[in-house]
């Protein structure tokens, strides 16, 4: 991708043109740029790997790149080769396809990277032949199906809420993921504490109490401490009704919400405790009211919202719903055949515990799953030919479907633990990406002050300016052309934010008022990181020319990393720099896009004042504290 | 038992291939465009057959499969204004070169306008630079147009800016614009108005050979 984005320059510079009629102030001079058939065999140097082939071996597909006229534009005179700048080792069974006829997939190859050769040299991935169609199909599902919980991971309510959310959105979001804040902690546990209460109590209500005075029989203990049981399950139905009003509030689409097996779990917890409340006491109704309180239950489901592993469960009985079904239909099949021939084979025998075909179900199913109660036996020897028949095939065909679900739930609980590790992992990486990110920004200013710089003293910046490469020189003055068309300049958000600030104040010529607007800075409310106007602080003592260098944390579209190497003088408040430097080395996961030469130390330019270029004296320029030597290292996003 | 099992399983089975299918569409929706030949291209273009060779492969690099479509441009051109928001200009831009509004950009597309840009004459490039303005293709650049494309540059340049950004910075340039391009003060700029407009100014006419040498 290095190549694309260098190349891409060319294009977004000649587009700059559009710029020209609107500018404001003259575009600056742009930097001095010094530097571009009967059956033959040709030869192919892919990244130093010289191939040769026949001209017609190519030929054969006419449709690709290598087939085609497309791989003239890859033709170098000089060497009298196509030079392709690629993996070579793909290219082996790129070639390979053209010379059999089959195309192969490279077990031990990514799978993505696999796909862009064959995009790159416009070969379909169709073709690949059947030896390798089942792997590269699979692999391929496993990438998207991994990109699409990466993608879903992202849309999670992870990110942090937009500022401007509404007192609704935050509790919604409080409900759904508690521990964004302590209250909604707080109200979890409470509630998981509950459910815990209240399933208990349903439970040992039923245990028979001693008796009080007077009694003889034992009773359950829901009757006997029946006022306290009722204050209990009063305050469980409580705090369960305002939780579930709460999340109905909250809920961004409310129709959604009350269709939800979550929500539904909800109604039926609490609706028996009502329904209670409004019958009469009366003894006819009252056996559909016992009924009812089974439904209290339910409450234990109610579990699912704390526990993962529930909700896993529960998602795997559903993705596994046919081969559930299928367990359940072949049973079904079996249990009537099984039962049918039971009851013929036991029909004549007096005494017979096998009335009839659907009795005889209840010992199909007892014998097929091993249970063998021992209730109803078969006597006569056909009966017990057919009983233990219907034994071993019970072990069969249970055993068959459940792998399946095993490995089902297996796969979604390894699913689950992978995105939670790489939602942490992912966190990790961006707050590393984020401390380092010491952007463009700075390299374009200190690009600007050099250019300040080269009228005086040509000698001592010719030695930093050649060392950044030609990209960077014409990538900045692009930056200046779009300065130039606005007529306003880039900053960084320090500066911006001290801007805003000396605005309202009035603006400060000296440099001695100039570190008191430092300390103020400090107490800047807008969010200068503390840590930041600590180590500018920091770099004053360390620089004796009272300099400050801006860091700047504007989010940036591309990301970049840059390795700093301090000095050893810094202060333990500079350890933010130290870390980058530690993590960036062997960084392996990112696609370096370019790497430039690090830039030798800019001792001698700042030492010397910066004249202040056109606009406005007495605002602070940047010099750059001294010895600091970058490796820019730029990834495209691309 | 077992003859009625193996039947049940092999139910199943037949019912994965209607589910390939919906991958089978899914992957066959990649586009592939080859430009021209080497040689029709440097006799339409002002490059030399060397130059082209280069864009090409970088362009083939970015765009295994021939085309740029207006997300990737805006992608990429993004790249080079870190510090704002250049997805609108970037969008104008990729209107300006998909001369035949198919929705991507071709090779052809891409030379052809870099030709114009890097090395067109005079006239060809403001031509070029008006319908880069001329938002609806109409022939006339109104107040409306001029603002959209001023504020998606304002836009570029993001929001940490010195000065800082006023709001109506944007207005206040075309304003300006209008007032030097305008000559007969209808409202609207015309190509002619904004040719001989641009061949008075003479930083125009500088600048404009500022970019000929970026290949």
């Amino acid at each position: 991708m290095a190549a694309g984005v260098a190349t891409w320059l060319p294009f977004a510079r000649a587009a700059a043109v559009g710029w020209l009629p609107l500018a404001k102030k003259t575009m600056p001079k742009p930097p001095v740029d010094n530097s571009s058939r009967s059956d033959e065999i040709l030869y192919l140097n892919v990244s130093g790997v010289r191939f040769q082939t026949w001209k017609n071996t190519l030929d054969r597909y006419p449709d690709t790149l290598l087939g085609s006229s497309e791989k003239e534009f890859f033709f170098n005179e000089d060497t009298e080769e196509y030079f392709f700048d690629r993996d070579h080792e793909m290219f082996r069974h790129i070639l390979n396809f053209y010379r059999t006829g089959k195309l192969h997939y490279p077990r031990h190859e990514c799978i993505q990277a696999f796909d862009e050769e064959l995009a790159f040299y416009g070969i379909v991935p169709e073709i690949i032949g059947d030896c390798c169609m089942e792997e590269y199909r699979d692999r391929k599902k496993e990438n998207q199906e991994r990109l699409a919980e990466d993608t879903e991971a992202n849309e999670s309510m992870d990110a942090p809420l937009p500022p401007d959310s509404t007192p609704r959105e935050r509790l919604w979001r409080a409900f759904e993921n508690p521990h964004t804040s302590t209250m909604a902690l707080v109200f979890y546990y409470v509630t998981g504490f509950f459910i815990a209460v209240s399933v208990i109590a349903n439970v040992v209500e039923t245990v028979p109490c001693r008796p009080p005075e007077g009694r003889v029989k034992d009773l359950p203990c829901g009757e006997k401490y029946q006022l306290a049981f009722f204050c209990m399950d009063t305050a469980c139905v409580l705090i369960f009704t305002f939780e579930y009003l709460m999340r109905l509030f909250a809920a961004p689409s409310r129709c959604k919400f009350m269709r939800s097996v979550m929500s539904v779990i909800d109604v039926v917890a609490i609706m028996p405790y009502y329904i209670g409340l409004v019958m009469p006491e009366n003894e006819d109704v009252s056996g559909a009211f016992v009924t009812l309180r089974v439904f209290r239950v339910f409450r234990i489901f109610k579990f699912s919202r704390h526990s993962q592993g529930l909700r896993i469960l529960g998602y795997t009985l559903k993705s596994c719903a046919s081969e559930l079904g299928f367990l359940l239909f072949s049973l079904t099949m079996a249990i009537i055949i099984f039962a049918t021939v039971m009851f013929y084979a036991e029909k004549g025998t007096k005494g017979s515990t096998f009335t009839s075909i659907p009795a005889s179900f209840w010992y199909t199913i007892v014998t097929m799953t091993t249970l063998g109660y021992g209730d109803m036996v078969p006597n006569t020897i056909a009966g017990k030919i057919f009983g233990s028949i219907c034994s071993l095939s019970g072990v069969l065909v249970i055993a068959l479907p459940v792998p399946v679900i095993v490995s089902n739930f297996s796969r979604i609980y390894h699913q689950n633990q992978r995105a939670d590790k790489r939602r942490a992992q992912q966190k990790v990486r961006l707050a590393r990406i984020r401390m380092a990110k010491k952007g463009t920004t700075n390299a374009f200013l200190q690009y600007k002050e050099d250019r300040g710089l080269r009228g005086r003293d040509s000698d001592s910046t010719a030695l930093c300016v050649k060392n950044r490469s030609a990209f960077e020189h014409q990538h900045h003055h692009l930056l200046h052309c779009l300065e130039k068309t606005t007529n306003h300049e880039f900053t960084d958000e320090m500066t911006y934010s001290e801007l805003c600030m000396t605005e309202s104040v009035g603006f400060r010529t000296s440099r001695s008022t100039s570190l008191s607007s430092q300390q103020g800075a400090q107490n800047n409310p807008t969010g200068c990181c503390p840590r930041r106007a600590r180590r500018r602080a920091a770099m004053r003592l360390a620089n004796s020319t009272a300099s400050v260098s801006r860091g700047s944390v504007q989010e940036l579209d591309t990301l970049h990393i840059k390795t700093t190497s301090i000095p050893p003088q810094t202060r333990s408040s500079l350890n933010a720099q130290a870390d980058n430097l530690k993590l960036n080395c062997g960084e392996q996961d990112f696609t370096a896009a370019i790497i430039s030469i690090p830039t030798p130390p800019a001792n001698t330019p700042d030492e010397s004042l910066p004249p202040s270029p056109a606009p406005i004296p007495g605002i602070l320029r940047n010099t750059r504290a001294t010895a600091f030597t970058h490796e820019t290292v730029k990834i495209s996003s691309l | 038992m077992g003859a009625v099992v193996g039947t049940l399983t092999m139910q199943t089975k037949q019912r994965r291939p209607s589910r390939d299918k919906a991958d089978d569409d899914l992957e066959m929706t990649m586009v592939c465009h080859r430009p021209e030949g080497l040689d029709q291209l440097e006799a339409q273009t002002n490059f030399s057959k060397r130059e082209l060779q280069v864009l090409y492969r970088g362009f083939k690099n970015e765009c295994p499969s021939g085309v740029v479509n207006e997300d990737t441009f805006k992608q990429i051109y993004s790249q080079f204004f870190p510090h704002g928001d250049a997805s609108t200009y970037a969008h104008y831009l990729f209107n300006a070169f998909d001369t035949g509004h198919t929705g991507s950009i071709k090779f052809e597309d891409f030379v052809t306008a870099l030709s114009i840009l890097l090395r067109g004459s005079v006239t060809e490039k403001l031509q070029w630079t008006f319908n880069l303005y001329d938002i609806n293709r109409d022939g006339y650049i109104n107040k409306e147009e001029m603002t959209d494309i001023v504020r998606a540059i304002y836009d570029m340049m993001g929001k940490y800016t010195y000065p800082a950004l006023k709001n109506d910075a944007p207005k206040q340039h075309v304003d300006a614009f209008f007032q030097k391009m305008d000559k007969n003060r209808d409202g609207v700029v015309t190509l002619d108005e904004f040719i001989l407009s641009c061949q008075e100014d003479e930083n125009i006419m500088r600048s404009l050979q500022l970019f000929e040498n970026v290949i």
